[in-house]
């Protein structure tokens, strides 16, 4: 054991040496905070030392990510998110499929009086109220301490009863074998059991940002820590009127829209 | 005046295993079914990601509700103290007890991951409903058991607590209905469901699915092992049942009007009541016309009180509403699309705003029937291996009030 | 009694049997050797302790990554797949657990052991996982950071 716990400090102290590298480069960075940055492009990573994950290090509960999602940026018929998520995730459906896996989806509302049209990817809302955790009988559908919703596979015995409470139709059962050439390693789903978007957690956890907001062509989705008030989302959120879907559910939302119908 | 009723095994006669191989073919169908739809995955179902909870659900949940009023009659008897249901006791606890396992293997078995029960039994998450179900499921059998125990016990110092059994059975049963209804009562993503409601009305639902399964299922066993039934206890029996049709009537009455009156549930109630589709003609003319007033028109009729057939038909025709309400409510309500956008029009392509379709498969609805079957096979095997089915239930042996009605006198075997 | 008394024997030799097969067992001979790459480094543990407690690693690390968002690392399941991975001769890519030459598969097999991992996860690692997977090696992420220098060099111009 002695010798195995040589190499952990071994290991440790490359470990640390890496990090220390990494926390001098963002400290550059948050120096030349000056610089402006366009789109959605690494708004994470620019948010600062504070935002960042290493792989090895457990998260943060004090974070509460979240997304603010601009919908006057967001035309119909684009469904670049949707492809990325597809891609990222590795699941497959066919439009208007009833038995696919959807973890996000384009919506196209309208009011049929005024005729106020908006598009708008809606996926898991990261709720800090999900009803979907309170109902599972065995707690698989969960919510973790940084606030992502999500579906823990391994204790899931596939009731659905986390699909009949879901206000926004986030979840999807998987009614058939994924064949493994399909299957992503960081997105495991299986026959049996519930799935949803789990805000790329995978990615969350090295300090990425999910599939759909670096996909954005116009840099709609705006993603970051929704308790940090020096967040670039905390920022914007301050400045513009942010709505929830079905805010009266009380569910409170992680995910923000700039304009709903 | 205290009365001693006598109770004897079934008779082994070739209708006797004839119905219980019957029930063991359905079983093994429905065991194949299900393995078939976790073979394949849900995908061979008509359910979908829109209608998660397909005919399966119809079936369990129609069952357990079902357990729950079954078990009313021994209340009858051992709460409200009322005489002529007595003798009926031990096989209400006897079948209430065989209903909830049939409906509960409909569920497991409806499982994605049927194989993976014991992390039910393992990891608990107590704001869930569902995991409550579960300790009210179980409890169910344990307190049944009791009961069942301190009925049968030849010891007097158990018979004691029979009462005491009884009443414990009758609030389980109560709360435990009260969960089941919940399941649906506290949705409240789903426009059709998000109502109190939901709870009375399954305990009202389950007297009625109750005592109609069980007058059929009592008459059938007490008729074919050649033993008397009173016309005047099934009338009797009948008459409840009337009154236990019209509270369910009238709980799903509060249900739409409740629902009518807020605008923001309008569209749901009358797609659901109003609109003429399907699911409008299995609650009108499937549950109300059906199932609610014709069963009534014929247990109050005159006829009743001279021949147990209006009863009898009377019972089948709250089965085949009580299965059209569960459909109504499960399907039907899950096919109204979710709002997520009140008053606005939608589009996806996750069929969004639009109405989800349902068309059961073979394997479900077999499923389904392997599990009613095996409800009557542990009571046909019960009933075989326990005193629990009274020699004679004629009226004159279970209640001296009763025998003004006409005994119908059944062959008795030597 | 008379009963037992006749077919002891047979139990006592089939005791000795299980006896004798266990230490051979121990001696390593007819126990399938696990496909490892060495140059890779050495495993979380050595070979007969692994054989013990792989699975209560893997269960401890599975509730880590998915309750506390841990990652990466000597003990995750991407570097168990790389260091593990056995290539196909004919076509060199890397079998799944449809091949009995499955590192997990040797094993299993052999012991007649079902796991439920492979319904929901990737046998394989995934090519733009493995560097990421690597103790220290964060292929992907020093790529982005790369490019996030560059960028903000060019804004400080």
């Amino acid at each position: 054991m002695s010798d195995q716990g040589a190499r952990d400090r071994h290991e440790q102290a490359r470990r640390d040496e890496i990090d220390e590298a990494r926390r001098e480069f963002l400290r550059n960075i948050a120096a030349a905070s000056v610089v402006s940055l366009g789109g959605g492009m690494m708004l994470y990573s620019m948010g600062g030392e504070a935002q960042a994950k290493k792989p090895g290090e457990p998260l943060d509960p004090k974070k509460r990510w979240g997304m603010l999602i601009d919908t006057s940026k967001c035309t119909s018929g684009c469904d670049k998110c949707v492809e990325a998520c597809k891609k990222e995730n590795g699941w497959e459906a066919e439009p208007g499929s009833e038995t696919d896996v959807q973890w996000i989806r384009k919506v196209d509302v309208k009011d049929p009086l005024t005729g106020f049209m908006a598009s708008l990817p809606v996926m898991c809302q990261h709720c800090a109220n999900p009803p979907c955790v309170d109902v599972c009988p065995t707690g698989a559908s969960m919510r973790r301490e940084d606030g992502i919703v999500r579906v823990n596979m391994h204790t899931c015995i596939g009731c659905r009863y986390c699909m009949m409470a879901c206000p926004y139709k986030a979840r999807s059962f998987v009614h058939e074998d994924i064949p493994e050439e399909k299957k992503r390693f960081h997105a495991p789903m299986g026959k049996g059991c519930v799935t949803s978007c789990d805000f790329c957690a995978h990615r969350i956890d090295v300090g990425r940002i999910p599939a759909c907001a670096e996909a954005c062509p116009e840099g709609a989705m705006l993603f970051g820590d929704m308790n940090d008030p020096n967040s670039e989302l905390r920022k914007r959120l301050k400045e513009i009127r942010s709505y929830q879907i079905r805010a009266d559910l009380g569910t409170d939302n992680g995910i923000r829209y700039t304009r709903l119908p | 005046m205290k009365k001693h009723f006598h109770y004897e095994y079934l008779q082994s006669r070739v209708g006797y295993y004839t119905a219980l191989l019957s029930m063991g073919a359905l079983m093994l169908i429905g065991l194949a079914a299900a393995y078939y739809m976790e073979h394949h995955g849900h995908v061979v179902t008509g359910m979908t990601n829109q209608i998660v909870w397909g005919m399966p659900h119809v079936f369990a949940v129609f069952l357990i509700v079902a357990a729950s009023g079954i078990l009313n009659v021994a209340s009858i008897g051992t709460v409200f103290g009322r005489t002529a249901y007595k003798p009926l006791g031990r096989l209400s606890a006897v079948m209430a007890a065989a209903a909830l396992a049939g409906g509960l293997v409909i569920l497991v078995l409806d499982l994605g991951r049927p194989d993976r029960l014991i992390v039910a039994m393992t990891e608990y998450n107590f704001h869930s409903i569902f995991a409550w179900n579960i300790y009210l499921y179980n409890g169910f059998f344990a307190v049944v058991l009791l009961y069942l125990y301190t009925q049968m016990s030849q010891d007097f110092r158990v018979r004691r607590f029979y009462r005491t059994a009884g009443t414990l059975a009758f609030v389980w049963r109560l709360i435990l209905t009260t969960g089941t209804g919940s399941i649906f009562g506290w949705l409240v993503a789903r426009q059709a469901y998000d109502l109190a409601v939901f709870a009375p009305m399954f305990i009202a639902l389950s007297f009625s699915f109750g005592l109609a399964i069980f007058i059929l299922l009592m008459t059938a066993l007490m008729r074919g092992d050649e033993r008397p039934v009173g016309v005047g206890l099934v009338n009797r029996m009948g008459r409840l049942l009337g009154v236990f049709l019209a509270a369910a009537a009238y709980f799903t009455v509060v249900w739409w009007l409740t629902d009518l009156y807020a605008a923001e549930h309008r569209p749901v109630v009358q797609y659901l009541f109003f609109s003429g589709n399907v699911y409008s003609w299995l609650y009108w003319l499937g549950f109300i016309g059906v199932g609610t007033i014709l069963p009534m028109l014929m247990v109050f009729s005159g006829s009743a009180r001279t021949s147990m057939k209006p009863v009898i038909f009377a019972s089948i025709l709250t089965i085949i509403g009580g299965i059209s309400l569960m459909y109504f409510v499960i399907i039907g309500g899950q096919s109204y699309p979710l709002v997520l956008f009140p008053g606005k029009e939608v589009k996806s392509s996750f069929l969004d705003g639009v109405v989800a379709n349902y068309a059961p498969t073979m394997p479900e609805i077999l499923l389904g029937i392997g599990g009613v079957a095996m409800g009557v096979a542990i009571t046909l095997l019960a009933a075989k291996v326990l005193r629990i089915l009274p020699v004679s239930l004629a009226d004159a042996e279970v209640d001296p009030h009763l025998a003004g009605g006409k005994v119908e006198e059944l062959k008795k075997a030597a | 009694m008379r009963a037992f008394g006749r077919a002891a024997p047979a139990i006592l030799a089939a005791c000795a049997g299980l006896v004798l097969a266990t230490s051979v067992a121990q001696a390593g001979d007819i126990v399938p050797k696990i496909p490892i790459d060495r140059t890779k480094g050495d495993c979380v543990l050595p070979g007969d302790q692994m054989r013990r407690e792989h699975m209560n690693i893997l269960m401890h690390r599975r509730d880590d990554t998915m309750f506390k968002g841990i990652r990466g690392g000597k003990a995750s399941l991407s570097a168990c797949l790389t260091c593990h991975m056995v290539k196909d001769e004919k076509t060199g890519k890397p079998v799944t657990v449809a091949s009995p030459k499955h590192f997990c598969r040797v094993c299993h097999d052999f012991a007649a052991v079902k796991v439920d991992c492979w319904s929901c996860h990737k046998s394989v690692p995934e090519e733009t996982d493995t560097q990421a997977a690597l103790p220290g090696g964060m292929g992907s992420k020093q790529s982005k950071f790369a490019q996030l220098l560059e960028y903000v060099q060019g804004g400080r111009k």
